[in-house]
């Protein structure tokens, strides 16, 4: 049911929160023509929380071949939070690590709606070790609203567990490509986002802060949330102006629930291109590569000590 | 990012009035203490330059990159601008960021020294904390000596320059890198309160993790896991203590042992400076069962 007409689009997309019964309509709908490129960030970040909007798990059933689910971290547990396995497109083999929020409810408490546990990530370091024994390319698909804040969590060392992950990311001897599908909150996004080719859908964003946390802190009020997703510059395509992203891979006009099966084709598309293109770099190329993109981000200044 | 407890700085005044135990300190002998209750044995947060004084051997900081500063790379505006609040921040505390970073010595030790001030803009990460602390990774790589850097960041990765923050936690994770991978040394030392992205990146990839006693250390802020989960958080959650415990750390060190400490260990770790007698405290030292590190949480240290 893809939706052609830029009116209906914030229309469907309502319907579409009101039909599972959650939280507020995306966006009020005022009267006559309203242009996609209208949508605020906040209703940005709320398209990309949409319940319907497609998961890992249907990345995983719309767009592989095959898939060989693998489980377990060695260490504690098997965190669902974090769907780990050999995947397959076509002819090219990887391993795929993506965060996964859960489809109703019961899914979504098993999931821990996508913010994962520490053994999610030493999880995804494990099967991505295995994967660079194998000399595979790993593909992450990032979609969580932030790591677990929960006793257990920091008990068992949430920070530690993302930092090594970031570590071992970056040293990681095969391809790795991350691509943001819908929320990329913070921490708990890099800790599967270190990687040589990093991309975002359209409708996803990619943020330091959640905006509510953002609000909370310098607002003093969650309510200021849709100003805060504003200030952060979270949006797919402030990620591309900020040059942190490759390119933005687009979804179907008015997000990618509206239309599941052709985003999931798109996003096969891009995943194959990176594949391809990584596939030709020489090992140690790779890492050097990997390494000096994040050296060299930030913006700061710094005057001479002649005043040059 | 965090949510911050409430702000922590020294009072002025000749009598300070302990946070933890509600003693009357005489500010003076408090300061001799190198900001530590001489009653219950809290550890006051201290400024950067402080730190650099009780430190490292008198005079030999040498401070690197002094006039970095930041941007605002998305002309961020909450209540007052970035700009503003960053121009307020250096006219408080006198730094131009979070972070000192020189060479300097530790009992003639040479080292590379780093050290982020919690109390400007909560000591958060943004592209100058990343730079300065992925450089002095790389200094202490090519002048190889150790690195050590003390982290004190309730802010984690800095809000105000959004993506470029979370980033630096994947920047200065690889100048470490290098830095371990060229055989290079970096000891971590956490004080209250280190939080979130700086926690999660480099200050948890030490060779060796120390932390103060009675720090606040973790990832997620405590009102933040209160509020997720709708349960009061267990006494002493957080603390250095808790992480001892559950494996996260090497060691405690009290900070009027950190100068011995860190020199002993560097001594270990990469061997005595040649020529130099040995000039520190050097008993073997174990923990005695039963003096159970839980213990000092009694003492009043833990707060909140
Ligand atoms: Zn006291």
């Amino acid at each position: 049911m893809e939706v052609q007409d830029n009116n209906s689009i914030l229309q469907v997309a309502q319907r579409g929160l009101s039909n599972a019964g959650v939280i507020a309509p995306v966006t009020e709908v005022p009267s006559g023509e309203v242009p996609v490129n209208s949508l605020s960030p906040y209703d940005i970040v709320k398209l990309a929380r949409h319940p319907l909007r497609p998961l890992t798990s249907d990345y995983v059933t719309l767009m592989l071949d095959d898939f060989i689910e693998l489980h377990g971290d060695r260490l504690f547990g098997d965190d669902r939070s974090t769907i780990t396995g050999f995947a397959r497109i076509e002819n090219r083999r990887f391993m795929l690590i993506g965060q996964q929020k859960g489809k109703n409810t019961k899914e979504r408490l098993l999931c821990n709606f996508g913010m994962s546990n520490p053994e999610g990530y030493r999880k995804a370091l494990q099967k991505m070790k295995l994967a660079e024994r194998l000399g595979l390319p790993v593909v992450t698909l990032i979609d969580t609203p932030g790591a677990n804040p929960d006793i257990g969590a920091e008990e068992r060392g949430q920070a530690y567990a993302i930092a090594e992950n970031i570590l071992q990311m970056l040293r990681l001897t095969t391809p790795i490509v991350s691509i943001v599908i819908g929320e990329g909150g913070s921490g708990g996004a890099l800790g599967i986002g270190v990687c040589d080719k990093f991309s975002i859908m359209e409708y996803a964003y990619c943020s330091v802060i959640s905006p509510e946390g953002c609000a909370a802190i310098l607002w003093k009020d969650a309510e200021n949330a849709p100003e805060a997703a504003s200030a952060l510059k979270l949006t797919a395509k402030d990620l591309l102006e900020q040059g942190l992203v490759e390119e933005i891979i687009p979804e179907p006009k008015g997000g990618a629930h509206l239309n599941p099966p052709k985003s999931a084709s798109t996003l096969k598309t891009f995943i194959l291109k990176y594949l391809e293109e990584l596939s030709t770099i020489p090992k140690d190329h790779l890492l050097s590569l990997r390494n000096s993109r994040y050296m060299k981000i930030g913006c700061y200044k710094e005057e001479n000590f002649n005043g040059e | 990012m965090v949510i911050p407890r409430k702000k922590r700085v020294i009072p002025d005044g000749l009598w300070i009035k302990c946070e933890a135990c509600n003693g009357l300190i005489y500010r003076k002998a408090m300061v001799e203490r190198s900001y530590v209750c001489p009653v219950c044995d809290y550890h006051f947060r201290i400024p950067a330059r402080e730190r650099i004084r009780i430190t490292l051997d008198e005079g030999s900081f040498q401070e690197l990159w002094p006039n970095m500063e930041p941007t605002d790379p998305l002309n961020f505006k909450d209540r007052i601008s970035y700009s503003e609040r960053v121009r307020m921040e250096q006219e408080r505390t006198g730094l131009k960021d979070a972070v000192l970073v020189g060479t300097g010595a530790i009992h003639s030790r040479k080292i590379v020294f780093g050290v982020t001030d919690s109390n400007f803009i909560m000591g958060s990460m943004g592209s100058v904390v990343g730079e300065k602390i992925s450089r002095a990774a790389t200094t202490a790589q090519e002048m190889k000596v150790p690195v050590v850097i003390i982290s004190g960041s309730g802010g984690g990765a800095r809000m105000h320059e959004g993506m470029f923050s979370l980033m630096q936690m994947a920047k200065t994770s690889a100048a470490i890198s290098r830095l371990k991978e060229a055989g290079g040394v970096f000891i971590s030392v956490l004080t209250d309160p280190t939080m979130g992205g700086v926690m999660a990146s480099y200050a948890s990839l030490g060779d060796i993790i120390l932390a103060e006693p009675g720090a606040l250390i973790g990832f997620a802020g405590p009102r933040v896991i209160e509020q997720t989960i709708k349960k009061t958080l267990p006494e002493g959650f957080q603390t250095s203590e808790f992480l001892l415990e559950h494996g996260f750390l090497d060691m405690i060190v009290s900070r009027q042992d950190m100068r011995r400490e860190l020199a002993r260990l560097i001594d270990f770790m990469v061997g005595p400076p040649s020529g130099l007698p040995i000039n520190i405290e050097t008993t073997p030292t174990i923990t005695t069962l039963g003096e159970e590190i839980s213990e000092k949480n009694k003492n009043g240290i833990m707060e909140d």
